[in-house]
């Protein structure tokens, strides 16, 4: 018997993809976001919410994905910026190839602002790389508070936290702090804001921190003093 | 929930690397499976034995070693294993610990029977 060492990544294909990907928003200056949860959790009320209060002149564009219908993009297309719908008829995550070849031929012009939209799932869509700059989990008060420990994968990957439905805290037993522990636990570095889609609560944060980081993680790297 | 995607980019690689061995037949295919991987083991097997149907990888045992979480420690540099739902540092008690290991989806070797 004869071993061959491989040491290979079992994505590797989807790695490279995303690395090219990547490459793309560098060289264009797109900050890329994936926005990923249980079904819903309210990702898109929070991307109907974030694209109302763009400016209208906002180079941006959304990518949704779902396993059946385009009614998220139409939800979504009615604020003015290019939305287009990935249907993955029955796969349960985007992966690198379906948005490279959803931005084969799209969007009209070029933008500095990718936000995606990923099917409803914590689990399958942590493992895809898709180029983005950051991942961001979704986490609704209507769920348990101790998803992140359930779902390590995806809450270990992201940067930012969104703890979305506040407002209806004063219905459910969801413990915010108890969340927020597990959160930490998972992620000790995470970045937590609590909004409200509804109300509007915190929302001026997550705008905020859309804007800092976007510029933060597009920024072209500064060339060495005296070079 | 996945694992069929999964099976399917393994059974690729695995079939390159075997047309690199011609006439050898393939017993084992190595995997290494981070704890937080987002992979069940169990159901790969079973995504994997479906695929692997009529292709040089039949019948072929998939080993999985399941590696553990490893944190690092910003404080002080420790790496650690971690108690169960434990991430703080278990020598200086910061909990500003960063994950260095545990989400690998690997393939580490074959083991093949040369003509």
């Amino acid at each position: 018997m004869k071993r061959v060492v491989m040491e290979e990544k079992v994505l590797r294909e989807n790695d490279r993809l995303a690395a090219e990907l990547r490459a793309r928003f560098e060289r264009d200056g797109t900050f890329c976001l994936n926005l990923i949860s249980s079904p819903g959790s309210g990702k898109t009320t929070l991307l109907e919410k974030t694209l109302e209060r763009l400016p209208r002149a906002s180079r941006v564009a959304v990518l949704t994905g779902d396993i059946q219908t385009d009614n998220d993009a139409r939800r979504l297309a009615r604020f003015g910026f290019p939305v287009r719908q990935i249907t993955t008829g029955g796969a349960c995550h985007l992966d690198a190839r379906m948005v490279q070849n959803a931005l084969a031929d799209w969007p009209p012009a070029a933008i500095d602002l990718l936000l995606i939209e990923n099917v409803g799932n914590l689990v399958c869509p942590a493992s895809y790389d898709l180029g983005e700059h950051a991942k961001i989990v979704i986490l609704s008060l209507t769920e348990g508070d101790d998803k992140p420990l359930k779902y390590p994968g995806i809450f270990s990957r992201s940067k930012l936290l969104i703890l979305n439905k506040t407002d209806l805290q004063p219905y459910v037993d969801f413990r915010l702090e108890a969340a927020i522990e597990n959160a930490r636990r998972i992620q000790p570095e995470i970045e937590i804001i609590e909004v409200s889609c509804v109300k509007g609560n915190g929302l001026d944060s997550w705008m905020k921190w859309l804007e800092e980081c976007r510029i933060k993680m597009t920024a072209p790297v500064a060339s060495p003093a005296g070079s | 929930m996945h694992e069929l995607g999964i099976a399917n980019s393994i059974l690729e690689s695995v079939r390159e690397e075997m047309q690199k061995h011609a006439g050898a037949r393939l017993h084992a295919i190595g995997l290494r499976l981070g704890e937080w991987s987002g992979v069940e083991p169990e159901s790969l097997r079973f995504c994997f034995g479906v695929l692997a149907r009529e292709t040089c990888a039949a019948g072929a045992e998939l080993k999985i070693e399941m590696g553990s979480l490893q944190w690092r420690c910003r404080s002080c540099h420790n790496e650690f294993i971690p108690a169960e739902g434990e991430s703080r540092c278990p020598d200086c008690g910061a909990s500003y610990c960063r994950l260095v290991s545990g989400q690998q989806l690997e393939i580490a070797y074959l083991d093949l029977e040369e003509p």
